[in-house]
């Protein structure tokens, strides 16, 4: 498929907001049962918007990607059958809910229900609402891809983990960086669960690589057109210019620009960022985790152009020559 | 249940695109407005079409065969394109199985295409909306036109008569007819789409003409002249 950048940045943006509300509430919650110490309200709020920013900015990206966005709101309305109707309602509802975790925190807000208060617990509460909405929102975002049967590059539930797995690794970096800032005495916290993620990240991407790399197309040329011959030529497409089936569905690369790519995103993703996190936790370095933030982030715009430029659909056995 | 398909007999396609052109002079001047053409008479002219032709060779020289392939969107019995719709502006009409675009509800999201394994989906890219075959249904039941002109304009085009246009659920409609007696197939059905539009193979034409046929064995000159001898020689009247 053609890598669209509206896309790869919708993914990556909303990817890493998700990730960063998940590691704020992993923090709250472990405070909450006192195996970390309490942060302050302004920590959190200031995290959660920080996380709502990325979402907004995800959302603005993918706005490009539509050709009519003023009817944009129709999107929603099919989400008894389309993955992509879900995450339409999935994303805003998202980032509803954490721009009222933020403005709890914020606010020190506590709200009553049907007469009964929560307490402090309020935040516990709704954090836990919203990560079950982020994680419905990685099962959206990666169903829109996995539930295309045609592409088998995307169709496993490798797809979904590892939208859920890298959006995590790059929310829990950011969550390193933003700690070493506002509150250094998480950034072990942070980093290590940075670092775990990274390396299961690692792995599971690596295993949808290995996967990908064995892929046998299940059409042929012989069942596109239905001839049963072991020698058969395309002569034309049908035109010479080239249509929208020879411009959306081939990255018109190289096989070693995409080889070059995966590498770059390996490096960039993986093993750069677990080093770099180590060693700024090491001899306490905000430089260096910044750095393992935007390098790794920079990775996974590579990784998902990989994702994309993958994928082989089968209609490309019709368009094999001019 | 109706299903409106197309039959295309590759056995007599001769690839002459006059399917393409009609197609593409009467879905752009209809009233969803024009098929974008970008460049038309510049270097790589390109453009939204519903319908192409394409060409293939089969076989090793010199033992091959050129097949020319006519290729739209096949309305699937089941089609893929429309449960991904995030709008619902790609649909499939429960009246004759049409698979159509809204072209006032796309948002132009490029999912369905994603989804269609055989490309049948072009967005056009002024409107910036998905568009693709709508087998003419401005033409199927518009009263204005004579009832022999209410086909798809490809059809109507076709000079060898490749393309058979009809009700594939009704079986005995023309077009069941040929798909039943002439080996119709669908494309890519491992993938389950159930495609209603159906190709018929390519056939070997090979003439038998028996000694019979040159030489009138039963000419009744010879056989009713009992006065002479019947001649072994051809006479004048084989030959008329």
């Amino acid at each position: 498929m053609h890598p669209a950048f509206s896309v790869i940045f919708l993914t990556t943006l909303i990817g890493a907001g998700q990730g960063l509300f998940l590691a704020l509430f992993t923090s709250e919650s472990y405070a909450a049962v006192g195996l970390l110490p309490k942060q302050s309200h302004t920590f959190y709020a200031v995290g959660a918007f920080l996380a709502l920013l990325l979402l907004i900015a995800g959302l603005i990206a993918s706005v490009f990607h539509l050709g009519r966005p003023e009817r944009a709101w129709r999107a929603a309305s099919q989400w008894r059958t389309s993955w992509l109707s879900r995450e339409v309602i999935a994303l805003p509802l998202v980032m509803g809910l954490v721009a009222l975790y933020a403005l709890i925190h914020l606010f020190e807000w506590n709200p009553m229900f049907l007469g009964y208060s929560f307490g402090d617990k309020v935040t516990l509460i709704l954090g836990g609402v919203t990560s079950a909405a982020i994680f419905a929102l990685f099962l959206c975002t990666g169903m829109i891809y996995a539930a295309i049967r045609f592409l088998k590059e995307w169709f496993s539930p490798l797809t979904i983990i590892n939208f859920i797995l890298l959006g995590g690794a790059s929310g829990f970096v950011l969550a390193t960086v933003y700690s070493s800032y506002y509150a250094p005495n998480l950034i072990n916290f942070f980093g290590l669960w940075a670092i775990a993620i990274t390396l299961i990240a690692w792995f599971s991407r690596s295993a949808s690589l290995a996967r990908n790399a064995r892929i046998k197309s299940t059409s042929t040329i012989q069942t596109a057109i239905g001839v049963r011959h072991t020698q058969i030529q395309q002569k034309s497409m049908g035109m010479m210019g080239g249509s929208f089936n020879t411009r959306e569905y081939f990255h018109g690369k190289t096989l070693f620009f995409l080889k070059s790519v995966k590498w770059i995103f390996i490096v960039l993703t993986f093993p750069v960022p677990i080093l770099l996190l180590w060693t700024g936790m090491q001899i306490d370095q905000q430089p260096l985790l910044l750095t393992a933030f935007v390098l790794q982030y920079t990775g996974l715009l590579f990784e998902r152009w990989l994702f994309f430029a993958q994928a082989n659909h089968p209609q490309n056995i019709y368009y094999q020559t001019v | 249940m109706t299903q409106l398909a197309l039959v295309i007999d590759l056995n007599v396609c001769v690839g002459c695109h006059a399917c393409v052109t009609s197609c593409k002079e009467w879905n752009t001047s209809s009233e969803p407005g024009p098929l974008l053409d970008e460049n038309p008479y510049g270097k790589d002219p390109t453009g939204t079409f519903f319908n192409r032709v394409q060409t293939y060779e089969i076989g090793e020289f010199p033992n091959t065969e050129t097949l020319h392939f006519p290729k739209s969107c096949l309305h699937c019995e089941d089609p893929p394109c429309v449960p991904v719709c995030p709008t619902g502006a790609s649909y499939k009409r429960e009246k004759d199985g049409i698979v159509l675009v809204d072209y006032d509800k796309c948002i132009g999201c490029k999912y369905c295409t994603w989804a269609c394994p055989y490309g049948a989906r072009e967005i056009d890219e002024k409107q910036k909306v998905m568009k693709k075959c709508t087998l003419c249904v401005d033409r199927l039941y518009d009263e204005a036109l004579p009832e022999a002109e209410r086909k798809p304009a490809c059809v109507l085009a076709c000079p060898t008569s490749a393309r058979i246009y009809g009700d594939v659920h009704d079986p005995e409609s023309e077009v069941s007819t040929a798909i039943r007696e002439e080996g119709g197939y669908q494309l890519m059905p491992e993938w389950g789409t159930k495609p209603s539009n159906h190709y018929l193979p390519r056939r070997k034409t090979r003439m038998h003409i028996h000694e019979d046929e040159l030489v009138r064995a039963d000419n009744p000159l010879k056989q009713e002249d009992i006065r002479h001898e019947t001649s072994k020689e051809v006479t004048l009247d084989d030959w008329f």
